[in-house]
């Protein structure tokens, strides 16, 4: 047993001598894009800056954050690369970007109605990524369901069950949907298509690519993703399907350089190439399926590939108000786990109840029972704050511990779970009750 | 609990060795796990915005209903998960090690890989088998028209749980089952005691140590575990909500740490009560000639329900695996019972990459293993056998490593070693070696509690008879101790190998270039795209195989050495 131990011993001594192979030209990147869009990006970098070697740290885009975050006292990262812009705004706020005026000229200010860089020239936008609905083709067949399109097709009783949505808290994409909803239909009626589409999810998983996941197995149907979760799929054979629907808009996903980066040099050479034409074709992969931010690239794309800048839906997409989504961050993401996340049982019975008695009213028309279900309807889309609390200092400061907090944020949390239930109860005795009238 | 253990302050003569490894082992305690997990969960007592010293945490953590709706879901998860996995478990250890049965070997080796589920990927090969849509219900509706949601809600995380933790049980108690000396159950023999009542009376409560020490794993894993809930979408339970305040991007909410430390008072409870258990009773044997329970040869008939009972549970515990390798060989695999087609590419497309990944794991893997079963077995030594005070603090204090989450291990040493830095400049919490004690960390109380149900069963006589004729204590632990505990060792060194081969939460934080990358990592890049699934679940197949070879290796190794202990057939 010793002597296994010891040969064990060796065996791993020896596997030891692994030093780095180091030269000068490492460029170190933290993303949370997965190997097929990094392998391609990483080949092309290297064969057009020769002596650079880019190496790769991926971590989701919250623990990136986080790990630049406690790693600054002696940074070795050179560049973040991710999605959701509001982790750029986060890491920006904490000054642990670095200021940088990118070579490359002659690209849009704009895509859709959002401003593709940092007004500071402290991220870049290097692709374009729209929201919207993805489902798969043999999962809606089997279950004789229509190709949804509109954020409000979701609330309908047929999709029951078979919609599946990332928590806005732990996805910023999502949170971004959320938001573009919010701000599209307003805050009560943007709230009540939430919990429509609430009543009708069958998931809420806790990683962005759960969602797509879902969807391209088939698990679940239909799924609430960022556009290029969808391409790509399609792009790997999958048998899936993506619809933009009116309300919603395009953001660029970012790149931005670290702050004190070991190796400046090889940052800006890395953020230069990517905006580059040639960094820009990479986009355009299969695997990877992104909206270049470079214009000129979509003559080169593939049949039926969405152009941001001619297509007349991405013109017609809402203003999406950067700072009013800042204001509330938090507290639109807690509203949506207190209130959905966290009581989907409890949203589910009731939204269930209303369908099946909307569905017996139907054929038995009788205004008291349609009086209790639009009672119910009320009941569920209720909301414990309205928009001018919700970007309250009051509120905003219970979340951050300031010093006007009327309450801490466990507290709020319980009160609105508290209040959420306690409607979701009511509504699905209205909904009962107007079923027993009819029946 | 601490009063109960230090009331009885007799002087006690302890010995300057043992005095020197309390300390040592303290010290590495100390530094690798007690200040960087403090240094995160500190928070849990601090006020939002000002960080001033406050329970009011506390407080608002039992006036919420989501947190206590989640406490007593996790308290139920886990004791359903116990019985279930025992039943597993039981027929499988009594039926090798028990009964004259082919392909022991094999059966204790596939009835461990449920242990190795990678991440993620294992996840996917679970709903594609028994998810709503997945095989299983897909043909079930066809035929029948109906769904059995064996994945959803809590008893889909009970289903989960149970087949993915059993291993702990088997392990332990088929370790304590060969300990046990032959003469007990022939005395019983003697006596006219036979079957079941034989079983019942005599040989169960012998391999009480090992059973205890296995449900109790399994009791305290699945109350921490968050990655089963979360792929199952179950988030009123207490892990997953630790989860998901401490890693969500923005300001750091104390509710997360709060309830870290309940986890973790939860935890050194449940480890207390099996100690508890166990208190006031003698397991040891003196006799060790024998080499295990004497095997029954099996009639035809028991042949072939045993061989159906096994094949069944294998089956079932297996299911997870045999979808990823379906998985790792499908080209396009979507609502349909099975994959649309079949493809190697998927192993050509990680085949470059994945000796480098192979080769970390293993170095980091058994680095990580051999640490815990030293600081385990000097443990659960000091514990059972020394009068050292503050002894029992080490047990709680390595086993509260279960409950912090890998997160939070991970921000931890980022906090306590960025900090510091090598000669050259670099950090040092980037060094590889970081990643080893991490994972040594995390899994010690695998180690730990396999250690101590070995030790349990070694009489103490036979070290006192050992120093009676002269030996020295150090002598005695060497040629007596861990000769007798050889089995114990071995299973603790298994245990915390394979799983710290796939574990991710607290590598993905420490992990600083590719080069320095274990295999679960590879999976974890894959595994964000949809090109990546395939290509994923061929390296997790590869790690499987991987870590199911190696523990071959060592089941090979017990074997062959009770074999030469002189075990007769």
């Amino acid at each position: 047993m010793l002597k296994t131990i010891a040969a064990a011993m060796l065996i791993s001594a020896a596997f030891v001598v692994t030093v780095h192979a180091q030269d000068g030209g490492k460029v170190t990147i933290v993303t949370s894009f997965s190997k097929d869009v990094t392998d391609p990006f990483k080949a092309g970098f290297e064969a057009a800056n020769p002596g650079f070697t880019l190496d790769v740290q991926n971590k989701s885009t919250s623990s990136g954050v986080k790990y630049i975050d406690e790693t600054k006292v002696n940074n070795q990262v050179d560049l973040f690369w991710a999605s959701a812009p509001d982790a750029f705004d986060s890491l920006k706020s904490r000054e642990l970007l670095a200021k940088f005026t990118p070579s490359v000229t002659g690209l849009p200010e704009k895509v859709g109605s959002y401003p593709v860089n940092d007004k500071d020239g402290y991220y870049f936008g290097f692709a374009a990524s729209g929201y919207g609905i993805m489902s798969n083709d043999r999962y809606l067949e089997a279950n004789d369901l229509p190709k949804p399109v509109e954020w409000s097709d979701l609330t309908k009783p047929e999709y029951h069950d078979h919609i599946a949505i990332a928590a806005p808290s732990r996805s910023g994409t999502t949170h971004l949907t959320i938001e573009t909803i919010l701000q599209g239909e307003g805050w009560d009626k943007g709230w009540a298509t939430l919990k429509g589409i609430g009543g009708n999810l069958q998931q809420v998983t806790e990683r962005s690519f759960g969602v797509p996941d879902a969807v391209n197995s088939g698990q679940t149907g239909i799924g609430i993703v960022i556009d290029f979760f969808a391409f790509s799929a399609q792009a790997s054979g999958f048998p899936v399907s993506f619809a933009y629907p009116s309300v919603t808009t395009v953001v660029p996903a970012n790149i931005g350089i670290v702050a004190n980066a070991p190796n400046q040099a090889g940052a800006e050479a890395f953020v230069n190439y990517l905006l580059s034409e040639k960094g820009q074709a990479v986009l355009l992969e299969p695997a990877i399926r992104r909206l270049p931010i470079n214009p000129a690239l979509y003559e080169k794309a593939p049949e039926g590939f969405p152009n941001p800048f001619k297509d007349p839906r991405f013109q017609s997409m809402i203003t999406f108000d950067a700072d009013v989504s800042k204001k509330r961050t938090d507290v639109v993401d807690t509203l949506y786990d207190q209130l959905i996340s966290f009581q989907l049982d409890n949203i589910k019975g009731a939204t269930k109840a209303i369908h099946e008695a909307e569905k017996a009213v139907a054929a038995n028309e009788q205004a008291p029972a349609r009086a209790l279900l639009t009672e119910a309807h009320a009941l569920i889309a209720a909301m414990p704050i309205t928009d001018e609390e919700a970007a309250s200092q009051q509120i905003r400061d219970a979340f951050t511990g300031g010093e006007e907090k009327t309450a801490r944020q466990a507290e709020l949390e319980q009160k609105w779970a508290a209040f959420a239930s306690e409607k979701y109860a009511a509504a699905k005795a209205k909904a009962e009750e107007a079923l027993a009238l009819v029946d | 609990m601490a009063l109960v253990q230090s009331i009885p302050i007799r002087r006690v003569s302890a010995k300057p060795g043992q005095i020197f490894a309390i300390s040592l082992i303290a010290l590495f305690l100390a530094i690798f796990l007690i200040i960087p997990a403090g240094t995160v969960i500190y928070t849990a007592f601090t006020e939002k915005g000002t960080g001033a010293l406050t329970i009011v945490n506390f407080v608002d953590f039992f006036n919420t209903d989501l947190f206590r709706r989640s406490f007593f879901n996790s308290v139920y998860v886990s004791g359903m998960s116990v019985v279930w996995a025992s039943a597993i478990a039981l027929p499988l250890a009594v039926l090798t090690t028990r009964f004259d049965f082919r392909g022991s070997l094999i059966i204790q080796t596939l009835g461990f890989i449920p242990l190795i589920m990678p991440p993620f990927v294992g996840a996917v090969a679970m709903q594609l088998l028994f998810g709503r849509n997945g095989t299983v219900n897909l043909i079930l509706n066809d035929w029948f028209g109906i769904r059995i949601p064996f994945m959803e809600g809590l008893n889909g995380v009970i289903f989960v749980q149970s087949l993915h933790y059993f291993p702990f049980i088997l392990i332990n108690l088929s370790t304590s089952l060969r300990n046990i000396d032959r003469s007990m159950e022939e005395a019983a023999q003697n006596l006219g005691s036979s079957g079941v009542r034989l079983f019942r009376r005599i040989v169960f409560p012998l391999a009480m140590p090992g059973y205890l020490a296995g449900a109790s794993l399994v009791f305290v894993k699945v109350f921490d575990d968050l990655a089963t809930p979360l792929l199952l979408n179950v988030k009123d339970m207490l892990a997953p909500q630790a989860y998901l305040r401490v890693t969500s991007v923005g300001l750091t909410d104390p509710m997360g740490y709060v309830i870290s430390v309940i986890l973790i008072a939860v935890s050194i409870f449940a480890m207390w009560l099996s100690a508890v258990a166990m208190r006031g009773k003698d397991y040891s044997t003196t006799q060790r000639g024998g080499g295990g329970l004497s095997r029954r040869k099996l009639s035809r008939g028991e042949s072939v329900i045993a061989y159906g009972v096994v094949g069944l549970i294998l089956l079932l515990v297996l299911s997870p695996h045999i979808g990823l390798l379906l998985l790792s060989l499908a080209t396009v695999w979507s609502y349909s019972p099975m994959p649309d087609g079949f493809t190697m590419a998927h192993y050509g497309r990680v085949f470059g990459e994945s000796s480098l990944y192979i080769k970390n794991t293993l170095i980091y893997a058994s680095l990580a293993g051999l640490i815990d079963v030293v600081i385990g077995g000097a443990i659960a030594y000091l514990v059972l056998r020394t009068k050292v005070v503050g002894r029992r603090w080490l047990d709680w204090a390595a086993t509260s490593a279960l409950a912090i989450p890998g997160v939070v291990l991970g921000i931890g040493y980022l906090r306590t070693f960025y900090g510091v830095t090598l000669p050259d400049g670099t950090p040092l919490a980037t060094l590889w070696v970081m990643v080893v004690l991490a994972l040594a960390i995390r899994r010690l109380p695998y180690a730990l509690r396999a250690c101590y149900a070995a030790l349990q069963q070694v009489s103490e006589s036979l070290e006192e008879a050992a120093e009676n004729l002269g030996a020295t204590k150090q002598r005695t632990i060497r040629r007596i101790v861990l000769p007798l505990m050889t089995g114990g060792l071995l299973a603790g060194f298994v245990t915390s190998f394979s799983t710290a081969a796939v574990e991710l939460s607290a590598t993905l934080m420490l992990i600083q270039s590719n080069s320095d990358a274990p295999i679960a990592y590879g999976l974890y890049v894959f595994m964000q795209s949809p090109a990546g699934r395939g290509p994923g679940a061929a390296l997790g197949v590869i790690a499987v195989i991987m870590v199911a070879l190696c523990t071959l290796l060592s089941h090979y190794v017990i074997e062959r050495r009770q074999k030469a202990l002189g075990m007769t057939k």
